[in-house]
């Protein structure tokens, strides 16, 4: 049976992978706001982010953060590429193809990982070593705290971000009626690659703050669609509802994993396709019904 | 070109209406009867595992193309195909009576699914199924004492009707006699009431419900039709397979049969026939291209699915319609020559469609 301070460790590892999650749900929603594509490719974001950062840090002789922001630039810039030249172009396209495209990014990337580094699992060396003790019996790793601090400080950079600056609220306005955004002057198909290349930096960023827990792997994008399932369960259509979605499956998973150890893995796809049997459009929904 | 001139009603509902289709599909139906003659033991099991997966993209076909549902899980019905068959013809179950209960519970397990998915659309679909199949792997590896885990199982041999079905041609025979009555089936769906709704679905959910069409329902038995077919190629798979685990039945089979369906050409059942051909030809390639690059690039371990996904990539940017829209221009230029324009095919301004108003 599960002592209090079990419970109490086991609730505070799954808020910390919960943040994870949503951390790369962040990314997810992001360009699903903008461009209503749902790119099956993030988790392969954060898998190439991590290998970016591994292999900048080895280049330059084992530091971190320089090596950190180095490989959230080049992946960003991988996103706006990707929007710019490929995604760009089928726009309008049956959302059939749309989402077969980006599965089929994902198969590239992990391919194209997997030629250049291996598919042996390396692992990343980050400041975050050692652990932090709450009381005598409960300790947390430093390393799962950072996710938990990146994941605070980048929602509330994203937040004023949306409010506050003028590229901000634009984006917003592209992403609520694009053919009213162009008239209003702004370039529409900018921003949208903008947003892919900001989606795609906050991936690689939480692959790099994962390295320590997950290692560097070319399987690790597999946790993208573990986000995309907490997404789900709160309800894709906003930020909010994302993030408190990847919380409840990240607190969920380890007590699921201790008590129904068959399906240790796939509890979140499990909690996942019972909310959606109950509301198919997730706890907080966003989708409204067309009236003739 | 032909004109067609119909003088009777019945002229509508005609499978192959004009004289070259009746000429090209008779000389195929042909070649297919008459390939055990000359064909090699080893190509003509391939050509076998080609018409059980051609089964397995009209499944996905009448859902994904013809309906508009995106499943990522249908390797999860060619799983519990495969698993349910060999299970029940290894407790001495006759295999007539096994396949009409295999494809009956997929159909059963795909109304369920269907029941739960007619609420959601496009990509809540799309990850569910994409969950589900995970779910299906997961349960086909942990419930040992039913389908042997992650060790495996063996498949029982062919025997119809007490006859033992060993030889390949034999073999060959049963796929052959399954795909002509998919096709069949599946050309004769689609001029019926159900099958013109599933098209009024998939081109409208509003127009179709305002005709009349009960959404919900449509899709049910979309889903129900098109897991029942998939199971079937998936029973058929098993007996290619000789030995099962859950692996074989995993997100890399789902994306195969998409790259089926999506370079075949959506919305025909002829492009999964196409995109058949091709996911059965390219490993044969992939094989040869091994061997014609340096070893360098040619023995790398990702290559199979880093060119499965370039092909799907530079199909949906350059090709959208798939190989079978290729087919119908190259036809249409010879039909209409000299008259064919590049323009003739390109694709209206397009713009977003939102999901989030439906």
């Amino acid at each position: 049976m599960l002592q209090v301070n079990d419970v109490i460790h086991l609730a505070l590892t799954g808020l910390a992978q919960g943040c994870a999650y949503g951390l790369i749900a962040l990314g997810f929603v992001l360009i699903y706001k903008a461009t209503e594509v749902v790119n099956f490719a993030h988790g392969e974001f954060m898998m190439l982010g991590a290998f970016t950062v591994l292999a900048y840090s080895e280049a330059m002789g084992g530091s971190f953060w320089p090596a950190f922001i180095l490989g959230c630039l080049t992946i960003g810039a991988v996103g706006y590429l990707i929007d710019a030249q490929i995604m760009r172009r089928i726009i309008g396209q049956s959302s059939a193809s749309i989402f077969i495209m980006t599965v089929a990014f994902g198969f590239i990337f992990r391919s194209l990982a997997g030629m250049i580094w291996g598919w042996k699992t390396l692992s990343l060396s980050t400041p975050f070593v050692g652990k932090i003790a709450i009381n005598a019996d409960i300790s947390i790793g430093t390393d799962r705290v950072s996710i938990v601090v990146a994941t605070v400080i980048l929602c509330g950079v994203l937040y004023l971000f949306f409010s506050r600056t003028r590229f901000g609220i634009a984006m917003q306005a592209a992403s609520q009626n694009q053919l009213a955004a162009y008239y209003m002057g702004i370039p529409v198909k900018r921003l949208v690659s903008i947003t892919w290349a900001i989606g795609a930096m906050i991936a690689a960023a939480a692959g790099a703050l994962l390295a320590p827990v997950t290692q560097v792997d070319t399987a690790i994008g597999f946790l993208g669609i573990k986000a995309l399932a907490g997404a789900i369960v709160g309800g894709f259509g906003s930020i909010p509802g994302a993030l408190l979605g990847c919380l409840l499956i990240g607190v969920i998973e380890p007590f699921a994993d201790f008590y129904f150890p068959a399906i240790k893995g796939v509890s979140a796809y499990v909690v996942m396709l019972l909310v959606l049997f109950v509301r198919p459009e997730g706890l907080i929904s966003q989708t409204f019904q067309k009236k003739v | 070109m032909q004109i067609l001139f119909k003088t009777r009603y019945e002229d509508d509902l005609k499978f192959l209406a004009r004289t070259g289709e009746k000429v090209r599909v008779g000389l195929v139906v042909v070649l297919l009867l008459a390939a055990p003659l000359f064909l090699q033991n080893f190509y003509l099991g391939e050509l076998g595992l080609l018409l059980v997966y051609a089964i397995a993209g009209i499944g996905l076909m009448i859902l994904t193309g013809h309906t508009g549902q995106v499943s990522f899980g249908h390797a999860a019905f060619l799983g519990i195909g495969a698993y349910c068959h060999s299970i029940l013809m290894s407790h001495g179950v006759p295999f007539s009576l096994s396949v009409v209960a295999t494809v009956l519970l997929c159909g059963a397990v795909g109304m369920a699914i269907g029941r739960s998915a007619s609420k959601m659309h496009g990509f809540y679909l799309a990850i569910a199924t994409l969950a589900f199949l995970i779910l299906v792997e997961t349960l086909l590896g942990e419930w040992e004492a039913v389908t042997g885990g992650h060790g495996g199982f063996k498949v029982p041999k062919l025997v119809v009707f007490g006859q033992p079905l060993t030889a390949v041609w034999q073999q060959y025979y049963v796929d052959l006699l399954c795909v002509f009555a998919v096709v069949l089936g599946a050309a004769n769906l689609f001029r019926s009431p159900t099958g013109r709704s599933f098209l009024a679905v998939r081109d409208s959910e509003l127009s179709a419900r305002s005709l009349g069409v009960n959404v919900e329902w449509v899709k049910v038995q979309a889903f129900g039709v098109s897991a029942a077919i998939t199971g079937l190629a998936g029973l058929l798979l098993a007996h290619h397979l000789t030995y099962l685990s859950p692996e074989v039945f995993g997100v890399l089979e789902s994306l195969k049969l998409m790259l089926m369906i999506v370079v075949g050409g959506l919305g025909s059942i002829l492009g999964a026939i196409f995109g058949a051909i091709l996911v059965s030809a390219l490993p044969i390639a992939i094989s040869f291209l091994k061997d014609a690059l340096p070893p360098a690039i040619g023995q790398q371990a990702g290559l199979e699915p880093l060119l499965f996904g370039v092909i799907i990539v530079l199909f949906i940017v350059f090709e959208p319609q798939g190989i079978y829209g290729r087919w119908m221009k190259i036809r249409y230029f010879f039909e209409t020559f000299p008259y064919y324009r590049k323009s003739s095919f390109v694709r209206q301004k397009s713009y977003l469609k939102t999901e989030r108003m439906r």
